[in-house]
């Protein structure tokens, strides 16, 4: 996908000037944070489960090539086929060519975010290919002609009445004219439209939460049961997913099970937990004839030798951006890429650049709540912050900020001048403001405004010049 | 006795901590009121408060905005001021989580980050020190108003500050502590962000003014005035009578002057 990070500033203000969205986003606030909180607190062991899933990434990550090598193997030896991927060029060429050898027409998808990154669908549908999400969200987004605004809620942006609206242009097609407005009708219609798409599938593909080396399973998690029609039905399943899934054994995943629904949508397990291991073995009634395993690296590795590590940690549960408030308040699409939030602020420059998304690390208060959450504790903020440092010595940053910190930095590191220039600034603002105590505007100050505030007064004294004062009265 | 450059209040003395205030930026030009109210409850909890002349800035404005080299070179100034004392108190959990992070900044300078590592391990927000270090269980005073109080993030996530504001104001008479929905989410100052994205900080403020109107309080507290300078400006705007306070006023009982961003008593007032 073509990143729009540049225009950040820009998008996000669209985003708070969009009606229709700020509906949208007001009816998700809170809701996610709300389930987790009671999630965690009916879970005396939340806490050292997410220790023990950080030791779990830590361990498989230090020991990354070991676990792939394992995965793969053992893939193989159930009767799958594993393909490497260094890029997103690699990983559509991969994908696009095992469809053409099985002679595909028709592809169901399940959502899988690691295909959003490399922009499967596109390269599909450019090579004539018919694909069909089956995520509800994932399907909605789909029609729409628009990327997921949010990890593991991809529509969420959208309101019922644009679903609506949505279903009534695209299902007519399918002898579907009536203009639905319950929710319950169109997921009813949804399902109706997409079972038939899961029967003439040759081909499903889907992502993977969780890759386990010693069997060589994958594992999806939906509420659905889409993924398991995506995985069992066509005659060939393609898993594509990024090297970074894979954890050694089945008993690890299941530590990780514990924690990404809890921690994405307040679900002790979410409705479906679906593992695959290798193509259909004979006598089995059902199953794919081909399966194949995508490994997409795509920019991992480089991270798994610099200062962004903890970030590979990452389950891609959503608990971040669902706790962060500037999220909250502009959505997904404002950041431009793939990954929105705080965990898309750290993937998305690594991703695409620090000068195409250099705005996201700094569209952040570092108030730490993404890092709270996080049930891998990933150290968000910091890692955000890390950014920030590699951004300020490329010099990328916007120049009056960074004359104006030069500014404060020698003002603040020559005390005595600070003493005095202080005591200047706060008798004059205090001057200024008069009896009102407060500017509704001022010269220079111009952004701070631009958030819809006052600027209150100093007092008029600087606190060192009151206890200078005080101390020589004392000494008198 | 003092430090070279300080100014020592003189009246803790008797064995108490010697405590050095690094009073903040933004107290020091906006509200020396509230660095007096620590002044005044640290020499309540028996400490000697001494003020060291050649603090400025704690150096988040370059810690955050990438220049490491400018945050360690306030940060070297703020230890060789403050490294000598028992203790460094600061009246925000912002800057004192600054404080405390300073051994970060020297990861390649080891003499450097020991002694930074000395100070940060004596360094205490304001009432997190005043109750689990000095104590303190009550205040003497009084402040007869419906109140709300803001957790700022800093404050509480990286000090764990919650409880003891909320303690300490459980015991001012006739006040009165109504709970602020979503007290735990950012008001969308940040720092800088707030000027580098003031649409987004414009809504972030106006969730939180909406959120403190609700609650009817007659005043809004809190222990950060990078945030209550967002938060009552943003009342301001409004035109909202909801008064603004930083936690140390109420608690010393110096709550009698007017509110950020009120308007000034005319002069002979009281």
């Amino acid at each position: 996908m073509e990143p729009l990070s540049h225009a950040f500033k820009e998008r996000s203000v669209w985003a708070l000037q969009d009606e229709t969205l700020q509906v949208a986003l007001n009816r998700a606030k809170d809701g996610f944070a709300v389930k987790r909180a009671k999630a965690v607190d009916a879970l005396p062991e939340f806490e050292s489960l997410r220790d023990r899933a950080v030791a779990i990434k830590d361990h498989t990550l230090e020991n990354l090539d070991h676990y792939l090598e394992r995965y793969a193997e053992a893939v193989e030896r159930s009767g799958g086929k594993v393909h490497w991927a260094s890029s997103a060029e690699d990983a559509r060429r991969i994908v696009v060519e095992i469809c053409r050898a099985s002679g595909a027409r028709m592809i169901t998808k399940g959502k899988s975010m690691v295909g959003e990154e490399v922009g499967v669908n596109g390269a599909l549908e450019e090579a004539g290919f018919e694909v069909v999400e089956t995520d509800l969200g994932e399907y909605i987004i789909q029609l729409a002609q628009e990327p997921p605004s949010h990890i593991i809620v991809p529509a969420v942006h959208k309101t019922r009445g644009q679903i609506s609206d949505l279903f009534h242009q695209n299902h007519q097609k399918y002898g579907l004219t009536r203009k639905l407005s319950e929710v319950p009708e169109m997921v009813n219609e949804a399902r109706q439209v997409l079972r038939d798409k899961y029967l003439a599938a040759d081909v499903g593909i889907t992502g993977a939460n969780f890759l386990i080396a010693e069997s060589g399973t994958s594992v999806i998690v939906t509420n659905e049961g889409n993924g398991d029609l995506t995985c069992s039905l066509p005659k060939v399943h393609i898993v594509t997913a990024g090297i970074e899934k894979v954890v050694p054994t089945a008993d690890d995943a299941s530590t990780l099970l514990r924690l990404l629904g809890r921690s994405a949508t307040g679900q002790d397990m979410t409705t479906y937990t679906t593992f695959t291991t290798g193509p259909k073995r004979s006598g089995d009634t059902d199953g794919p004839e081909e399966y194949h395993v995508v490994l997409i690296d795509n920019g991992r590795t480089s991270m798994l030798g610099d200062q962004f590590r903890e970030m590979l940690r990452c389950i891609r549960c959503g608990a971040c951006m669902n706790h962060c408030p500037v999220y909250g308040a502009i959505g997904g699409h404002a950041y431009g890429w793939v990954y929105p939030g705080p965990m898309g602020s750290v993937l998305t420059p690594l991703a695409v650049g620090l000068k195409e998304a250099g705005n996201l690390p700094n569209a952040c208060t570092l108030n730490g709540h993404c890092a709270e959450v996080c049930p891998v504790r990933i150290p968000l903020p910091d890692l955000l912050r890390t950014l920030r440092h590699r951004e300020y010595q490329l010099r990328l940053g916007l120049k009056p900020m960074r004359w104006g910190l030069a500014a404060w930095l020698w003002f603040t590191t020559h005390p005595r001048i600070y003493r005095m220039g202080t005591r200047v600034q706060a008798r004059m603002l205090a001057l200024l403001a008069g009896r009102k105590g407060r500017f509704r505007r001022m010269p220079l100050a111009g952004s701070w405004f631009r958030g819809g505030r006052d600027l209150p007064a100093p007092q008029g004294e600087t606190f060192m010049a009151v206890w200078q004062r005080r101390q020589r009265g004392k000494g008198g | 006795m003092n430090a070279p450059g300080t100014e020592s209040s003189g009246s803790g003395a008797g064995g108490g901590p010697r405590v050095g205030l690094f009073v903040t930026c933004l107290a020091n030009i906006y509200r020396p009121n509230v660095g007096l109210a620590a002044v005044a409850l640290l020499e309540r909890a028996g400490c000697t408060v001494e003020v060291p002349m050649t603090q400025t800035c704690c150096g988040q404005p370059s810690y955050n905005n990438g220049d490491l080299k400018g945050a360690a070179k306030t940060a070297r100034q703020t230890i060789e001021a403050f490294e000598n004392f028992d203790y460094v108190v600061v009246p925000s959990g912002s800057c004192g989580g600054m404080l405390r992070d300073f051994p970060r900044l020297f990861a390649s300078e080891p003499g450097w980050q020991q002694r930074a590592r000395a100070m940060a391990d004596r360094t205490y927000e304001l009432i997190s020190f005043l109750t689990d270090i000095r104590g303190m269980t009550s205040v003497d005073a009084a402040y007869p108003h419906r109140v709300t109080y803001h957790d700022s993030c800093h404050g509480l996530r990286a000090l764990g500050i919650k409880e003891q504001p909320r303690r300490l104001l459980g015991t001012v008479r006739g006040l009165e502590l109504a709970e602020l929905a979503d007290s735990e989410i950012c008001c969308g100052f940040g720092g800088t962000f707030c000027v580098k994205y003031p649409e987004i900080s414009g809504r972030m403020v106006s969730d939180k003014a909406t959120a403190i109107n609700a609650t009817e309080a007659e005043v809004l507290l809190g222990g950060d005035l990078g945030c209550l300078l967002n938060i009552a400006g943003r009342l301001g705007r409004e035109g909202g009578r909801v008064r603004v306070y930083h936690v140390a006023e109420v608690l010393a009982g110096m709550a009698d002057v007017p509110g950020l961003g009120d308007p000034r008593q005319p002069k002979g007032g009281s």
